[in-house]
């Protein structure tokens, strides 16, 4: 019996060894993060970063994604106004896409017939729309950074994006290092 | 698993995820994982095909166990334990 006893022993203390070089292997890896930078505005290019998001963050992963450009178009509230525009920007801003529920596709949009059929289809299909989409992100703690460049740029302004519990403004740096200590960097 | 051993499962919370698309099913087995022990047993009800291939991977990736799947009329019924 004791001579078993000490087996186990030599075992465990073998297994232990094996667990700790495989802990520091893993601690010099990169973190189990996705990172997104998204550039495009479109509907459906949209759709796809926030279904694989979610899975990503169902699946345990920190999720971070980076809107800029075409994609801030996603993040306008529909119903909050900015005061203080210049004429360039008050353009920009009546002809981009108010808000998530308003964005174009990117083939078959059809003067916005293409949409309405689309969400139509998901909605048929049981697939969550980007309101519940947006609504889940922010209950499995995805976060979202506005490039702040591109949102003066677009002629936007912080008072007219939506409320999200994770969301902050911060630039090309910010991404570039989340992105660096990330598993998975993309871009849409 | 077999199929004869999956029926004869208790499970000890069934998640009905059938009213919705890919990623609906793992987002609500994702959040009804917490309401269970480790040890105990959790069955997804799922009409879409593709939670087959996801939830095994989730299984694998976050340490849960995957017992297997069998089908119904129009869904599919899979078990997992939790870790």
């Amino acid at each position: 019996m004791e001579n078993s006893g000490i087996v186990t022993m030599d075992v465990l203390r073998n297994e232990l060894e094996q667990l700790r070089k495989k802990t520091t292997r893993l601690e010099k890896s990169r973190k189990d993060q996705l990172s997104i930078a998204i550039v495009s505005g479109d509907m459906d290019k949209i759709l796809a970063a926030m279904i694989i998001s979610l899975a990503a963050a169902a699946m345990d992963s920190k999720v971070k994604l980076f809107f800029s450009f075409w994609a801030l178009s996603a993040l306008r509230d529909p119903k909050k106004k900015a005061k203080g525009k210049d004429f360039i920007s008050k353009m920009f801003g009546i002809m981009l896409p108010k808000g998530r529920n308003r964005l174009k596709l990117s083939n078959m949009n059809m003067c916005g017939m293409g949409p309405v059929m689309i969400k139509r289809l998901m909605k048929k299909q049981n697939v969550l729309s980007l309101d519940e989409m947006f609504q889940q992100a922010a209950e499995l703690g995805i976060e979202i950074t506005v490039c702040e460049m591109s949102m003066n740029l677009m002629g936007f302004k912080k008072e007219e994006m939506i409320d999200y519990p994770y969301l902050r403004y911060a630039g090309a740096t910010t991404f570039v290092a989340d992105a660096g200590e990330s598993s998975m960097q993309w871009f849409i | 698993m077999t199929t004869e051993e999956l029926k004869a499962l208790k499970s000890n919370l069934t998640v009905d995820a059938r009213g919705t698309a890919c990623p609906g099913p793992l987002l609500a087995a994702k959040k009804a994982i917490g309401e269970i022990e480790s040890g105990e047993i959790m069955e997804i009800l799922s009409a879409d095909e593709g939670t087959k291939n996801d939830i095994p991977r989730w299984c694998e990736k976050v340490g849960h166990e995957y017992l297997g799947f069998y089908d119904e009329d129009s869904f599919s019924r899979l078990f997992l334990i939790k870790d």
